[in-house]
């Protein structure tokens, strides 16, 4: 007990005496959720928006109207023909060309039917298919008024009426945090623990360790403890942030949430001190801790859902323990539901921990 | 108690592509300064490491204080005090931390082994305060050896600790391994690439690509060299070396800094030797008989068992 206590001030000094390490591994998970769940949202706003109007009259001033006061659009100039509506997509003053053909307002009053071309800077697809489908709903609320000030009856129409569960204005922040939970976890405890252990082996003091009576086993353990505190003071962190800063609903079990934390904290550390028994010097282990980060940030359901996966990628991301922390803290902290729902996946990640575990104490040499 | 503190029976050692101990045989008797003199690269720090229960040998047996270094490794770390190469304490904790983390790993105390350690920690204690990292290589050794004998260990496997260190505290630091066989009884294995330190152990084995060339006393290892020994010099040096060794009276020629140590075949002398050289246009001859050091030996040992010697 002596042993493990005076190890754990030492590996503790060993982090307090480096400021800039230390500062990095406290102040990255605010900089992180706040990047991600505060700054870098995909939604779209602030859609500037150039008009070529070829027709020239009374309702394509109307239609002009309603996309100017809409708080998406604004207004940023008009051009005499298409040609030049699209060079301003092409020198980047406005993302969206909306034009009127010549024949416009005469088509809509005679036939009922008209059409408008919306041109869009198509380079960024999922920002391009937001802005349309924005674009689409107004025209359609233009249409119904216009129909009605004119006298018309409107032709049939179902119009969906969408309400988001859990997430009523599809807040991307709400997807961000728990995934990038996963990713800051993972990183700090895999990448800390794997790099402080090969630090002795590289600086030759392992040697002595080694060839001390100091059994494996507390060297292990007191190389986890240290990162298990400082990443469960992340983990309160992110928490405090996600709950007054973003304003995350943090609808279910604060124990039940914390419980699977402290299991994927556990997964994490084990991955970190497998790549110790794996790799000689801190280089390798610090790249082969941010490899780590790929499959975590591609097979997590952060950034791809994993039910679109081809069948083969999802067996892969069920091997990757953020899938599971991930999907858990999207029903705790968002949807809110009772701890027997994420019976599984608490499951799935003591079963990780056990195995990991057992695979590095076994792995861990006790000679050089 | 009569019995060997080290026995190294026959063992071996080999990296992929390198033997480094092609069976080696050897004993550290209780309270004995062992030294291990040799090269880099001659198979000492491995023998060390097996010693310390760092590495599996391939074959052969070795104990420390009677213990198998395979079977009873966890024992036998009680009992060492090892000493790597390379200074191998914590560069950012302090000196007085690495001691105390050192002695908590032994599950022991400063206080409690304070009298083995004071002569030494009499010279660091100062420093106490200061991270190990901005200390002297003289005074690192000092505190490595500190937390090597914390846990009064009854023997001392110290790899190469005087490298790199500066010759005074080179000599301070033979000082103190000296009192620790003196006072304290406590049995030494130690490495070293310097010759002068040999003279400085009760025995020593001279090593050369994993093998033992011989194992005595210094002073019978000097004393053995039979051969008489002259140490040449003249004014056109570079040219000297190849005029001696092309004299048919010459047995050995090795260079030793400033001058050529000479060993003559029978049915030749000095004399011969002078005409020879002088023969060859060389002034300002010096030729004088000189008594035999380690180093001498090691080249005359190492020459019968390998065509090429370089130090």
């Amino acid at each position: 007990m002596n042993q493990l206590h005076s190890f754990v001030v030492k590996e503790f000094r060993h982090i307090f005496r480096d400021v800039r390490t230390m500062m990095i591994l406290l102040v990255l998970p605010v900089v992180m959720v706040l990047l991600f769940g505060y700054v870098i949202t995909p939604e779209v706003k602030d859609i500037r928006l150039a008009v070529v109007d070829l027709s020239r009259d009374d309702l394509t001033q109307q239609v002009v109207d309603r996309f100017a006061q809409n708080r998406y659009f604004h207004l940023t100039g008009t051009a005499g023909n298409p040609t030049q509506g699209r060079a301003m997509l092409e020198n980047g003053q406005a993302d969206m060309v909306l034009v009127f053909g010549e024949h416009f307002a005469e088509q809509l009053v005679h036939s009922r039917e008209a059409s408008v071309q919306l041109l869009l800077d198509g380079s960024e697809p999922n920002q391009a298919a937001a802005r349309a489908a924005y674009a689409q709903q107004l025209l359609l609320a233009v249409a119904q008024e216009l129909s009605a000030t004119m006298g018309v009856e409107p032709r049939f129409q179902i119009q969906p009426v969408t309400h988001a569960l859990f997430n009523p204005h599809l807040r991307s922040e709400f997807n961000f945090v728990p995934g990038n939970m996963g990713m800051i976890l993972m990183l700090i405890c895999a990448m800390m623990t794997s790099v402080s252990i090969v630090r002795e082996k590289e600086m030759g003091t392992m040697e002595v360790l080694l060839a001390s009576p100091l059994p494996p086993l507390v060297i292990i353990i007191a190389k986890l403890v240290p990162y298990f505190v400082i990443s469960f003071i992340n983990l309160v962190t992110i928490l405090v942030l996600c709950k007054y800063l973003l304003a995350l609903p943090f609808a279910g079990s604060l124990w039940a949430f914390m419980g699977i934390s402290v299991i994927y904290l556990v997964v994490s550390l084990a991955l970190g001190l497998l790549i110790s028994t794996l790799v000689r010097t801190q280089l390798a282990a610090m790249i082969l801790s941010l490899l780590l980060i790929i499959p975590t940030i591609y097979f997590s359901g952060m950034t791809f859902p994993i039910e679109s996966m081809p069948v083969m990628y999802q067996h892969v991301a069920s091997f990757i323990p953020a899938r599971w922390y991930v999907a858990a803290v999207r029903k705790l902290m968002i949807q809110g539901v009772e701890v027997q729902h994420v019976a599984r996946e608490t499951l799935v990640l003591a079963t990780m921990a056990l195995v990991l575990v057992s695979l590095s104490l076994a792995t861990f040499k006790k000679r050089l | 108690m009569d019995q060997p503190i080290v026995i190294v029976n026959d063992v071996r050692k080999r990296y992929r592509r390198v033997e480094a101990l092609r069976g080696v045989s050897m004993q550290v008797d209780e309270g004995e300064i062992f030294g291990l003199i040799g090269p880099d690269g001659a198979g000492k720090t491995s023998l060390l490491r097996i010693l310390a229960t760092l590495l599996l040998a391939d074959g052969g047996t070795a104990t420390v204080d009677g213990l198998d270094v395979r079977r009873d490794y966890r024992r036998i770390r009680q009992r060492i005090g090892y000493m790597p190469g390379r200074f191998s304490l914590y560069q950012d904790l302090t000196v007085q931390e690495n001691l105390e983390f050192f002695a908590t790993t032994f599950n022991t105390t400063i206080e409690h082994n304070r009298h083995l350690i004071d002569d030494i920690y009499q010279h660091i204690e100062r420093f106490k305060r200061r991270r190990a990292g901005k200390l002297s290589g003289g005074m690192k050794q000092k505190l490595a050896l500190c937390c090597a004998l914390i846990h009064a260990p009854r023997v001392l496997l110290l790899d190469e600790p005087t490298t790199g260190v500066d010759p005074v505290s080179r000599k301070e630091f033979w000082e103190m391994l000296f009192k620790l066989r003196d006072r304290h009884g406590i049995s030494i294995l130690v490495s070293t690439p310097y010759m002068d330190e040999a003279m400085k152990c009760d025995r020593i084995a001279l090593t050369q690509d994993g093998r033992f060339l011989t194992i005595n006393t210094p002073q019978a290892i000097t004393s053995s060299y039979a051969k008489s020994l002259w140490s040449v010099r003249s004014d056109r040096m570079h040219a000297l070396l190849d005029d001696l060794r092309q004299w048919p009276g010459a047995d050995t020629v090795f260079s030793f800094g400033e001058t050529y140590h000479v060993t003559i075949k029978n049915g030749h002398d000095s004399e011969q030797l002078r005409s020879h050289i002088a023969h060859r246009g060389h002034n300002d001859i010096h030729i004088e008989r000189i008594d035999a050091s380690i180093e001498d030996a090691f080249m005359a040992l190492g020459d019968n068992n390998t065509a090429n010697v370089t130090l």
